[in-house]
């Protein structure tokens, strides 16, 4: 029993990690794009680099959300209850971001593409900050009742540590996806501009870092935890490591760092929680843990044979898009978006 | 409004929105894998130039849809937990898995060969670029599937064991081979080919009247989606009428109240109308055709159907006091909404595929039909909603049949406030992006223009 219930919150660790990696970079060139140029053939550049692959990157969210469903049923349940306004948010700014992108080439009016671009800045950076939120809460714990159910109110969830949390992952993810522009970018003036706007988002990811780890530090004894610190002060130093590879202009190297610097967070951020998953700060036994929010082990077998023989096919395609749309963007050719 | 209501308020909504979008998904992914495999396979040269405008010009008009339908699609899925946290509680250890099958199996492919098929036209080889829509296509059934398979288990729950007041997995074959799947899965791919079919066969009327320089090849088009429309229709018609049969064993109650039947009779007569009087659980006044829901049943003109009032009478006996009949009135009349819908759709299939097949210049004398026809472009989509409202009325006040009330299933730390902010929010949005899309895809319509060329490759 034990062994599937732990296989499946490193499934679910995983998942998160993978959709932090690939949506950090989706959300952080959504975030970027405004800041990189006013002209609109740049814009639509820039949106080029994710436009075969962000709707199979969201997947990953979906994927997430539907694992814990099924294996974990009592932290879908509390935790998206729990988040009720903020995931409401988060589906309207989805949702924008998700049409604009199908939208906003379809109109040459200016107007338009510029209402469908506000909608993809908020579309990108609302959920990045959210999700940092929750991460946050979801390990200083939330005031939840023994009968799993929420207690408090929307702004219950926010605290000092979740609001740094949300500036953390919305920063490194903006990081991230300004690397990603410099790999996936021809056009020299567009690559320069993200590095800049990139570095100043690095300064405010790795301040945050800092203040993240001291202020969950304050609520829950990392010290106990000493694996999932050393992950998140590695998650600093590859931040730290990226910025010195953007002023090197080393691009690859940089986004190589942004991404471990999200797989640290995330991973960290998981071992500090292991083996909950949602901590109740009214009673530390009443928080959400691998055992007692968990499928029947009939059930878990089953989405364990599922996801082993599936995932990696995933992988492989999805690799294989990547495969597909490895060359640069071209400065002068025609683009869908 | 308590939450519970303001709930099924929101979900009915989010779910009927998402539901425009899901059918012409379903059957033009389809229609697309299809015409670009006789893209790919012609050896009609001169076909291979408007055929790939073709597929690009429907592509472009599915991708509006297919945007539409995936981010209110997400939606659903958080909505599961967001309002309804006390049913994933009960249900999750069933519930959950299809749900994550059906990311893990139909979502990654479908949205991963979708970035690839549009954005891989000069990237990949024309079998290879082809074979990538197949998957699209593929991967959205998919979806259809295992959605189904959850609602299913709503509907006719099977392979499952209550334990320490959760429903308990116990047979995933089970669950996967329900038989309400099987109805409900053909009734829905049959629908989806038939609304994406009548979409088509509306856009074409609209290019055969009001541009000229399209309208040859818009002529041939009407060919293919005619009979693309008949096979949906027809199927939707067949398997819906052998999913009302199954229900008289599966979901009695629902059964009879689509037909109003309040009383169990043998042979069961068909209300062709009634004034149907919920609170005495009576028909005030209604039209009959004697014998004819017993036919329509078992294929012959006899044969018992419990009526309403002796089904509530056993589930009181079997589940305690309590009012287990739906919305009689509402079931009824979205029945012959759905039917009626229908018959008009499977008629105009057959009139513009025959004479586009037979009598062209016939077909082209008939201005005033293609002109109005874009009139009639809610049709299926009525016909979708009613179908559905059925479907999920008609088990009220279950939520899981005979395992779980609605009321008991909603979060019990939402307010009503909450609730409202976000059913208002949802529904905004939901009409702003509506008109824009619809907007957008009016204009791809209008802008297209496809020209016939002859062997020769010169416009015709």
């Amino acid at each position: 029993m034990m062994d599937y219930n732990i296989i499946w919150f490193i499934l679910i660790a995983v998942l998160f990690t993978g959709f932090f990696f690939l949506e950090g970079f989706d959300y952080g060139v959504g975030m970027l794009m405004p800041f990189v140029s006013d002209r609109e053939d740049d814009r639509s550049q820039v949106l080029s680099t994710i436009a075969p692959v962000w709707d199979g990157n969201e997947v990953w969210m979906i994927t997430a959300g539907g694992a814990t469903f099924a294996a974990f049923p009592h932290v879908y349940a509390t935790m998206f209850s729990t988040f009720y306004l903020a995931l409401f948010l988060m589906l309207i700014a989805l949702i924008l971001r998700g049409v604009a992108f199908e939208l906003r080439h379809h109109h040459e009016s200016l107007v338009w593409q510029q209402v469908w671009d506000k909608a993809i800045f908020i579309g990108s950076a609302l959920p990045a900050l959210l999700w940092g939120v929750a991460m946050t809460d979801l390990l200083i714990g939330l005031p939840i009742g023994q009968d799993m159910v929420y207690q408090g109110t929307f702004f219950d969830l926010l605290s000092p540590a979740s609001i740094v949390g949300g500036l953390a992952f919305m920063s490194l993810f903006a990081f991230h996806g300004a690397n990603f522009l410099t790999i996936k970018l021809e056009k020299v003036q567009l690559c320069d501009a993200a590095r800049e706007i990139g570095t100043r988002c690095a300064m405010v990811a790795g301040v945050s870092l800092i203040l993240l780890v001291v202020l969950i530090h304050l609520k829950v004894n990392l010290l106990l935890q000493p694996v999932a610190l050393i992950l998140l002060v590695l998650a600093l130093l590859a931040a730290v490591f990226g910025v010195m590879s953007t002023k090197a202009r080393c691009g690859m190297r940089a986004f190589i760092s942004t991404s471990l610097s999200i797989v640290f967070v995330t991973v960290g951020l998981f071992l500090a929680l292991f083996p909950r998953l949602m901590v109740s700060s009214l009673n530390p036994d009443w928080s959400l843990t691998i055992t007692n929010a968990a499928s029947s082990e009939y059930t878990l077998s089953i989405m364990t044979v599922a996801a082993f023989c599936l995932v990696p096919v995933v992988l492989i395609y999805q690799g294989w898009t990547y495969w597909v749309f490895r060359h640069r963007i071209k400065a002068d050719g025609n683009h869908e978006y | 409004m308590d939450v519970v209501l303001l709930s099924r308020w929101q979900f009915a909504i989010t779910t009927i929105y998402h539901f425009l979008f899901v059918p012409v998904t379903l059957g033009l992914t389809i229609f697309l894998a299809l015409l670009e495999t006789c893209y790919v396979t012609t050896k009609r040269e001169h076909w291979k130039e408007p055929c790939k405008k073709l597929i690009k010009f429907f592509g472009a008009i599915f991708l509006v849809n297919f945007a539409m339908g995936v981010v209110t699609g997400i939606v659903q899925e958080f909505h599961f937990g967001m309002n309804w946290s006390e049913y994933s509680r009960f249900m999750g250890d069933i519930f959950g898995a299809p749900l994550a099958m059906e990311a893990l199996t139909a979502f990654f492919l479908e949205s991963t060969f979708l970035g690839i098929w549009v954005f891989g036209w000069d990237k990949l080889p024309e079998k290879v670029h082809c074979a990538c829509m197949w998957l699209v296509a593929i991967g959205s059934n998919l979806s259809a599937f295992w959605i189904l398979v959850a609602n299913s288990f709503m509907q006719h729950p099977v392979g499952f064991a209550v334990e320490n007041g959760r429903a308990i997995m116990t047979d995933f074959v089970a669950l996967i081979t329900n038989p309400y799947v099987i109805g409900e899965m053909s009734h829905t791919i049959f629908s989806g080919v038939a609304t994406s079919g009548f979409v088509l066969l509306i856009i074409c009327a609209w290019k055969i009247a009001r541009d000229e320089s399209s309208r040859e090849i818009f002529l041939q088009v009407t060919k293919a989606v005619s009979v693309y429309l008949i096979i949906g229709i027809m199927g939707a018609m067949g398997t819906g009428h052998l999913h009302a049969q199954y229900l008289a064993e599966a979901q009695p109650m629902k059964l009879s109240s689509v037909e109003a039947l309040w009383e169990t009779a043998d042979p069961a007569p068909f209300a062709v109308v009634a004034d149907i009087n919920q609170e005495k659980r009576q028909n005030d006044a209604e039209i009959t055709v004697p014998g004819l829901f017993s036919f329509m049943l078992y294929n012959k003109p006899e044969g018992a159907v419990q009526g309403i009032n002796q089904l509530q009478t056993a589930a009181e006996n079997q589940y305690g006091p309590g009012n287990y009949i739906p919305d009689v009135t509402g079931l009824f009349w979205s029945f012959r909404i759905m039917i009626a819908c229908g018959i008009v759709i499977a008629g105009l299939g057959f009139l513009m595929g025959g004479l586009a097949w037979i009598k062209q210049d016939l077909l082209l004398k008939l201005k005033g039909l293609l002109t109005w026809m874009p009139l009639l472009l809610p049709l299926p989509f009525l016909a979708n909603t009613a179908g559905w409202y059925i479907a999920e009325a008609g088990r009220q006040p279950w939520i899981v049949v005979g395992l779980q009330k609605t009321a008991d299933a909603v979060s019990p730390n939402l307010t009503t406030g909450e609730v409202f902010l976000t059913m208002a929010g949802f529904t905004l949005i939901y009409l702003i992006l509506a008109v824009a899309a619809f907007y957008i895809a009016c204009r791809i319509i209008k802008n297209t223009t496809i020209e016939a060329v002859n062997q020769e490759g010169r416009a015709l």
